[in-house]
């Protein structure tokens, strides 16, 4: 069953689509062997897939969910549009490394006490998506907001829940610079 | 097993996280980190990934199909056909008419015809393509007015249903007539994970199913049954849902992952692509509505006409339920004495349409509020005036000639509705991103123009016309190993985003007494809980958690009673009751805690919960045939481009018929989704099929509201505890969507004064029109 | 190894010179989409990412010169006094990954009758810079290099390096319709610059044809209508200018939108863009 505590998963039996490359790339700090690989798979299925982080959603494969949102090299990317194995020498950062030994980042707790989260396959692109927004933007009004989360699609909110938690954050953040995650 | 008749419950003050509180999550954690396990997450040591292969075209007999170059690829393990179905050829929700493969006909772009199992995804797709299929296409039949009397498309006939309903005098005539023709596009429910599933073959020769789905026991009754397995050997288990909305009440692929792993002998997983989802399940029904309404001059209505033809596509699914609640709510929440209504769900080559949040209501009510606003003009009243005048109070007749018996607040929703603030006018430096058009910078405020509109609905809760769609749940209550009280709550409710997975611990929480409460699994090793669908589950499953909770605290008292020395046989509440975690005697001064009750053993019990029975419609669509109703007004508020036909929806303002509130905060999030869906509807979403084929089977194209085209939402929830339902609560997910997409017309209509009769709103419906 | 990437142009130039056939990725929103799609299978790619010369931008008093790998999101944020109508188009492109991802390369190489950048390149007479090992660089004008939809005059051997745009003085506006409030696909835009050094106005427009499109008679006699010293016009030269623009388009109907729709609105989005560039 599903195992994501695994720090790898087996590489699939022998037969692999034709074109391959063996690579490695630097998730959330740390070296990840790709051994294997077919040319054209995404980092959002190479980090599924292989690296067994599920964290980063796939619902679209064409950049118009945001589902896959991450970081590379400290841009915020859909991972379904990079390709993997252009991925090597950069700095990835999933939803799975956002956190801090454990501990929620005040966004993800915040989208919890908001009540943001319904079926929740967006929030872990929407909060890698409000992280990289607050961030850049500590005080952002509500336009800039919604534009900034214009590339997430959720269908269970209406994302009035999320634009509370952000709001919720932003002030908490203002309120107090230090504390912040 | 009884049903719970008495619209109260036993309640322990004091529970942390009980009913009526904002109570949290318990997936909520998982799935802000990431690490919550959806479907399509799933994994398994030598898992295969399994693909499907669909027909291209609407309409076409099947000459051949050649899987021997696919099967003869390295790395695929099974390729599959309809001769591999060991079982029943046909599956389906309420008639098995879809073919688990087509092999003769295809009658629907995407329709199976073949799967494949390989070793990596990008195999299992060359391995699709290199199957040879060679079709002989025939002319789809694509208008669903004329398919009522086309030759059949299927051994079944092309008419899923004709439902008439006849209610008091049906030639009775109003003063005052207004006529309108009505069209609403193919909406898709777009949820954000798609369809996905993993199967493992087990030592007996069955299967275990990890699915996402609405309804663990159809699903698992249907693959038994394609597979020719009993139904113990399928066990399913429900793996985390991104979203359903109806899309996952139907089978999708739980048959043919099913299939490969057993053919295999190795887990199987699939997951369908975007474009894939498009093709894999049901949509809403698109809609042709013919209504006349009769009316006195003084806006009293006299009579409700209508012909609603549904296009139910392919196969059957749900669409002889989805025409039955179009038909019985053709009338709105109105009092409306006469009417005669004739309902089609019929069979076309276009894409299979099922169940979508509002089923069925939806398109009445699309047609019902425009004519409602329409006879508003006609009669020179104001068309919050008119609906107020009409709307439907306990003891009214709805239009089967059922006597609603329940609450029924359509005044109050309505007055809650139009008493919010309307949003603030423009003020100078205002962003041009606030205005129509967006980051486009099509418009300036001179452009722009500003209506309101609103509309009313009424929707059925649970299922109707004397399905019994009961649920079941165990509570089992027991020491941790620390000594402490602990529950465990089993259901096979399937949660999809809504919160009943909160809702149990709740519960729960405050039957027993307890702050821990776990959650089994949702699997079919309990028996059925019914859909997640219709508004059910905080009335069915609510309801089987709180009668199971119940009866563990009538051996609580059973054991209290043994222990305290107080005689007592039947009605053991009326000498017990729970406080702060203990038993206490009600007259006396016994008290003993839960923990030490528990001492000699954990107590186990599981319930069934059933709703009041209903009746089937008779053949003038009159009967009992409904369980309760919910009720919602929407005033929406838009500004417009009139000459660009582009719209900005600004604000819906909500009164919502919610019974209680059981935990306010999942409400209000609810509120808002829904909401989210029918502006949705009013202003972007179409499925767009040309000659039976979708032309926008992606996210690019099949678009849906982004954070930039939200509206604001202010709502109000009315407050009346239903009579006969668990905790007075109705279910809060389908009204909000049902009548916002009206709303939002009607809002664009005041703006602009175009008839704009079809939804989605498109922008030359305005422009050129 | 079927992944080539190369940390100068020689090195990209090189590998397409060997490999004519290599998928050359830039970022990825493309390309990636017609992979997962099953529009393009990959046998070797050219990744320019690491290429910092094709990120680059140069401003001089005549030309400005884009390198092909800027992104959106650079146009939008630091291109924004230099470009300013390139800076609009740059923010209606889908979402804010998408931007940070997408380059002006990528939108030229694509050559979508629906590319958001196009419009305005080509009412800006911009140049497209090709440059490839054997045959060093070229520079075609836009209509030139765009042969049709998703048509271009790149030779498989050929990088886009960069595009040169001359530099005119006036106000820009760029406008394009979608029919949601983000992350949509142009049904029609349009791109105005009222060019004060030349005294003329200039039109391009997107989704309304094969390709972008100018609207040269429209242009012409709106030219002579303006008083260039006010930078005013008769609102009734404005109105035949919309309606000569909708004249010269050449919509087609698709899932998008109508074809009537598209000429009509070019028209609306034409005349109020003039309307916003110039002195009320």
């Amino acid at each position: 069953m599903s195992d994501h505590s695994s720090p790898s998963r087996p590489p699939p039996s022998a037969a692999q689509p034709s074109v391959t490359e063996t690579y490695e790339l630097s998730v959330n700090g740390r070296a990840r062997s790709v051994p294997d690989a077919w040319i054209g798979e995404s980092l959002l299925y190479v980090l599924r897939e292989r690296l067994g982080l599920p964290g980063a959603k796939n619902a679209c494969e064409q950049g118009e969910c945001g589902s896959c949102s991450l970081y590379v090299d400290g841009v915020l990317l859909n991972s379904c549009c990079v390709l993997a194995a252009d991925a090597v020498d950069a700095d990835i950062r999933t939803v799975e490394g956002l956190g801090d030994g454990g501990h929620l980042t005040d966004v993800q707790q915040a989208f919890l006490d908001a009540g943001a989260v319904q079926c929740g396959f967006c929030i872990p692109g929407l909060i890698v998506t409000v992280h990289d927004l607050l961030d850049r933007v500590p005080d952002p009004d509500e336009l800039q907001v919604r534009e900034a989360i214009s590339g997430n699609l959720c269908r269970c909110t209406g994302y009035g829940r999320i634009l509370q938690a952000v709001e919720d954050v932003k002030l908490a953040r203002l309120a107090d610079p230090e504390g912040s995650s | 097993m009884s049903a719970d008749t008495t619209g109260t419950t036993t309640r322990t003050p004091g529970v942390r996280d009980g009913l009526d509180t904002d109570a949290a999550r318990p997936d909520g954690t998982p799935k802000v980190t990431g690490a919550f396990a959806f479907s399509s997450d799933l994994y398994a040591q030598q898992m295969l990934w399994g693909r499907t292969l669909r027909s291209p075209h609407a309409a076409a007999r099947i000459v051949s199909i050649d899987t021997s170059a696919a099967e003869a690829m390295p790395g695929v393990a099974a390729v599959l056909t309809a001769p591999d179905v060991p079982g029943k050829a046909t599956y389906g929700l309420e008639h098995a008419d879809q073919p688990v493969f087509a092999s003769d006909v295809v009658r629907y772009q995407g329709e199976a015809v073949a799967v494949v199992a390989a070793e990596h995804p990008e195999l299992a797709l060359r391995a699709v393509r290199a199957i040879e299929v060679v079709y002989a296409v025939t002319a789809p039949l694509t208008d669903p007015e004329a398919a009522i009397d086309a030759p059949p498309i299927h051994p079944d006939g092309n008419v899923f249903r004709h439902l008439p309903l006849r209610h008091g005098d049906i030639h009775a005539t109003g003063e005052v007539v207004v006529e309108g023709t009505y069209e609403m596009g193919m909406q898709d429910q777009a949820f954000l994970g798609p369809e996905s599933g993993l199967a493992i073959p087990s030592e007996d020769g069955g299967v275990e199913l990890y699915m996402s789905t609405q309804w663990l026991h159809v699903d698992r009754d249907q693959v038994a049954a394609c597979l020719a397995l009993p139904a113990e050997q399928v066990r399913m288990t429900l793996a985390g849902v991104g979203g359903a909305f109806g899309a996952r009440e139907d089978v999708s692929l739980q048959v043919h992952v099913s299939l490969l792993a057993l053919r295999t002998n190795r887990p199987v997983k699939m997951l369908y692509s975007r474009e894939e989802s498009f093709h894999g399940h049901v949509h809403r029904h698109p809609a042709k509505m013919w209504f006349r309404h009769h009316a006195d001059r003084d806006g009293t209505l006299v009579k409700v006409e209508a012909r609603l033809v549904l296009d139910g596509g392919a196969y059957a699914s749900s669409s002889t339920a989805v025409i039955a609640n179009a038909v019985c709510f053709a009338g709105g929440p109105y009092r409306v004495p006469n009417a005669e209504i004739h309902g089609y769900a019929v069979r076309t080559n276009n894409p299979p349409c099922g169940a979508m949040r509002g089923f069925g209501v939806v398109q009445a009510c699309f047609g019902h509020e425009a004519q409602m606003d329409r006879l508003a003009e006609a009669l020179g009243m104001d068309p919050v005036e008119l609906r107020l005048h009409n709307a439907l109070r306990p003891g009214d007749e709805l239009l089967t000639g059922q006597v609603i018996t329940g609450t029924a607040p359509v005044r109050e929703v309505i007055e809650a509705a139009v008493a919010h603030d309307l949003p603030p006018l423009p003020v100078d430096g205002e962003s041009v991103m606030a205005l129509p058009g967006g980051a486009g910078l099509t418009a300036e405020r001179r452009d722009v123009r500003r209506g309101t509109g609103i509309a009313v609905s009424i929707k059925n809760l649970m299922f109707s016309e004397g399905f019994d769609d009961y649920s079941t749940a165990g509570v089992k209550l027991e020491l941790d190993p620390r000594g402490r009280p602990i529950a465990t709550v089993h259901c096979a409710c399937a949660e999809v985003g809504q919160g009943f997975v909160t809702l149990a611990q709740q519960i729960t929480r405050t039957a027993l007494g307890v702050e821990q409460v776990l959650l089994r699994n949702a699997d079919t090793q309990i028996g059925s809980a019914g859909s997640t669908s219709a508004s059910r589950q905080t009335w069915m499953s609510g309801g089987a958690v709180q009668l199971a909770c119940e009866a563990v605290q009538e051996r609580l008292f059973e054991r209290a009673s043994v222990r305290s020395g107080v005689a007592v046989e039947a009605g053991r509440r009326r000498h017990f009751r729970m406080r702060d975690g203990e038993v206490v005697e009600v007259d006396g001064t016994f008290a003993m805690s839960v923990a030490e009750l528990l001492a000699e053993g954990p107590i186990e019990e599981i319930r069934e919960h059933h709703h009041p029975a209903t009746e089937p419609l008779d053949e003038d669509g009159q009967g009992n045939a409904h369980v309760s109703f919910a009720f919602a007004a929407h005033r929406a508020t838009v500004d417009v481009d009139p000459e660009l036909g582009l719209v900005k929806v600004l604000q819906v303002a909500t009164g919502q018929d919610i019974g209680r509130a059981l935990n306010p905060r999942a409400v209000v999030g609810q509120i808002e989704g829904w909401i989210a869906q029918g502006v949705g509807l009013a202003v972007m979403e179409e499925i767009l099929v040309q000659d039976g084929l979708i032309k926008n089977p992606s996210f690019t194209d099949y678009l849906i509201p982004t954070a930039l085209d939200m509206p604001s939402v202010v709502q109000t929830v009315i407050e009346q505890p239903e009579p006969g339902a668990p905790f007075g609560a109705k279910g809060v997910g389908e009204p909000p969507t049902i009548s916002s997409t009206p709303a939002v017309v009607a809002a664009i209509r005041a703006a602009t004064g175009r008839e704009l009769p079809r939804v989605p709103v498109r922008p030359q419906d305005i422009a050129l029109t | 190894m079927p992944i080539s990437r190369p940390t100068d142009l020689a090195g990209a130039l090189e590998v397409l010179a060997e490999v004519p056939t290599a998928d050359v990725l830039a970022g990825g929103t493309d390309a990636m989409v017609e992979i997962s799609f099953d529009h393009r299978r990959p046998e070797h790619v050219v990744a320019l990412r690491r290429i910092d010369a094709l990120r680059e931008h140069r401003v001089s008093p005549a030309v400005l010169e884009l390198g092909a790998t800027i992104t959106y999101m650079q146009i939008e944020t630091e291109l924004a006094e230099h470009a300013p109508g390139l800076a609009m188009a740059s923010r209606t492109v889908g979402s804010p990954q998408i931007r940070n991802a997408g380059t002006i390369g990528g939108n030229l190489g694509t050559a979508s009758p629906a590319g958001d950048t196009l419009p305005w390149l080509l009412a800006m007479d911009a140049e497209v810079e090709l440059t490839s090992a054997a045959r060093g660089t070229r520079h075609l004008p836009l209509a030139a290099f765009i042969t049709g939809p998703k048509r271009t005059a790149r030779e498989a051997d050929e990088l886009i390096t960069s595009v040169r745009v001359p530099r005119v003085e006036g106000p820009q506006h760029t406008a394009k319709i979608g029919p949601r409030n983000a992350m949509v696909i142009s049904v029609a835009c349009v791109a105005v610059i009222v060019d004060t050094t030349n005294r003329v106005v200039r039109i391009g427009m997107g989704s309304v044809g094969p390709g972008p499109l100018r609207a040269t008679d429209a242009e012409a006699a709106v030219s002579e209508a303006i008083d260039w010293e006010a930078l005013r016009c008769p609102e009734a030269a404005i109105g035949a200018f919309g309606r000569a623009c909708a004249e010269a388009a050449r919509p087609i109907t698709d899932h998008r939108s109508t074809a009537e729709y598209r000429r009509h609105a070019v028209g609306v989005l034409a005349a109020r863009s003039l309307r916003r560039c110039l002195n009320a």
